[in-house]
């Protein structure tokens, strides 16, 4: 019936009676019988499984072991990798000459080489992008594992008997794990702003694995719908929505991701592309940045809601790139790009609804504090 | 009870009629967050955009299913939009209708052809 492409989990997921969806190319879960009310609920506070093996796992190699790869990756993005421990992990970002943001990704340290996790929608030009950047590198996709994300509270007691260790991991640190499942590549992290792991399992695995966590009393599985109110809710951002080719990562809150060593002033200032403008924009600051609006009332504010200063009159000065209800406040939430003088949390500005403006306050991210393991 | 390929139900009582939205619409919209209904007193024509709903999803309008004049509009729903999902054809009600055409009612299936409808 259509060219999606299936994870190892694709069986499970219609066994559950998930209602499917088409997700970068893939059929995934968008939610369970629970529905995505209940689904972020329960991870924000038991567990929630996610299968998110659409995202693509990358080993990058090099001659000279990690610093060699570490270096080579250094030239495409703008994050401190040869800084990063062994076993640790990093968030990053691709950028483009012109100081966009290609994709958003996970970088391990898996002492001789890296582990990448990469967005589904971005694969194949993220690779293509590695291959002409890292000459000297080898660029392996790994296409024979599953990834899970087991998310919330009660993660580290449902983990602990399956990859005897991992309760004694902290936030980004990540483990190879001999299990009854094969060998397991665990991370303490994840993408809802709870405590968690992201677990890549070999695929033949991955059902068996699935359906053991699922048998805790803790856990549920959790659908695309529930990922991304998690995600919201935790002021995270979604590639392709409010991060894409046209924002730079200062614009978009993630200089933090942006360690000083590549800064203006470090060792390793600059190197990789756009960083004219992203450097600029570090020591001088943005026109326009990437902010939480909490609309007054009931009514959701979503993506491609425009923004305006007053109630009349006058263009739009920004505009809404995410935004939904938040389950676990109880009131709709949203994000999106102001200029930096109409940034400041508190205030008063207006989206369009159906041809309405109705009023939005500009708010601290995240709304939910993240529950992290530091 | 009839029903109308929007996914409505429509209940009439003593010439006024009842509306909302099937448990089959209930379930494919998911959870419901908001709701904003006509006002009391509003003249209506059937497929007006009258009613607006939104779940965890996406947002909806909900259509006059005929031409009328609103006399009452369930105001639980909107301090509690769960309350759609949790009795869609019960206390999750919308509006009440007194229609100017009560022949309008005649086009709609009635719960059998609704349900092959949806199959």
């Amino acid at each position: 019936m259509s060219d999606l492409r299936q994870t190892p989990l694709t069986a499970l997921h219609r066994d559950l009676g998930a209602k499917m969806v088409a997700f970068a190319g893939y059929d995934m879960p968008v939610q369970y019988k629970a529905g995505v009310m209940k689904e972020h609920l329960h991870t924000r506070s038991g567990a929630g499984l996610f299968d998110v093996s659409h995202m693509g796992q990358v080993l990058i190699r090099h001659e000279a072991g990690y610093g060699g790869a570490a270096r080579a990756l250094e030239a495409l993005v703008p994050v401190s990798l040869l800084g990063l421990g062994e076993k640790r992990q990093r968030y990053g970002f691709f950028t483009n000459d012109q100081g966009g943001i290609l994709d958003d990704l996970m970088i391990t340290n898996r002492g001789d080489h890296l582990l990448l996790v990469i967005n589904a929608a971005c694969k194949q030009t993220d690779i293509a992008l590695m291959e002409k950047g890292l000459p000297d590198c080898e660029v392996a996709p790994v296409t024979d594992r599953a990834l899970l994300a087991l998310q919330g509270p009660r993660a580290e007691e449902v983990l602990a008997p399956i990859a005897a260790g991992c309760e004694i991991m902290k936030f980004l640190d990540t483990g190879i794990f001999t299990s009854d499942y094969g060998e397991l590549w665990v991370s303490r992290s994840g993408y809802t702003g709870e405590d968690g792991y992201e677990i890549s399992v070999p695929e033949a695995e991955a059902e068996r694995l699935a359906r053991d966590l699922l048998a805790h009393a803790a856990v549920a599985p959790i659908g695309l719908g529930a990922r991304d109110s998690l995600r919201l809710e935790a002021g995270l951002c979604l590639y392709g929505q409010d991060i894409d080719t046209d924002t730079s990562p200062v614009e978009a809150g993630l200089s933090w991701a942006i360690q000083s060593v590549r800064r203006r002033g470090g060792d390793r200032e600059g190197g990789f592309p756009g960083a004219d403008r992203i450097l600029d924009e570090l020591e001088n600051g943005v026109a326009r940045c990437r902010v939480g609006l909490c609309p007054d009332g009931r009514a959701p504010m979503r993506e491609g809601s425009e923004l305006f200063a007053a109630k009349e009159g006058g263009e739009a000065i920004g505009r809404i790139t995410s935004g939904g209800f938040g389950p676990s406040l109880g009131v709709p939430v949203s994000m999106g790009y102001v200029p930096a003088s109409h940034a400041t949390a508190g205030t008063m500005l207006y989206g369009e609804v159906r041809g309405r403006r109705m009023p939005v306050t500009v708010s601290e991210l995240p709304f939910v504090p993240a529950n992290f393991k530091r | 009870m009839k029903f109308t390929e929007e996914h409505e139900w429509l209940m009439d009582e003593d010439g006024v009629v009842t509306v909302g939205i099937t448990a089959h619409a209930a379930e494919q919209l998911g959870d419901i967050v908001f709701v904003e209904l006509p006002e009391i007193g509003a003249q209506v024509t059937k497929d007006d955009e009258i009613v607006v709903i939104e779940s965890v999803k996406a947002a909806s309008d909900i259509l006059a299913p005929i031409d009328g004049e609103i006399v009452e509009v369930n105001a639980a729903i909107v301090d509690e939009p769960g309350k759609v999902n949790e009795d869609p054809q019960g206390e999750g009600w919308f509006f009440r209708i007194k229609p100017s055409d009560p022949g309008q009612m005649a086009d709609y299936m009635d719960e059998a052809a609704y349900q092959s409808f949806i199959g």
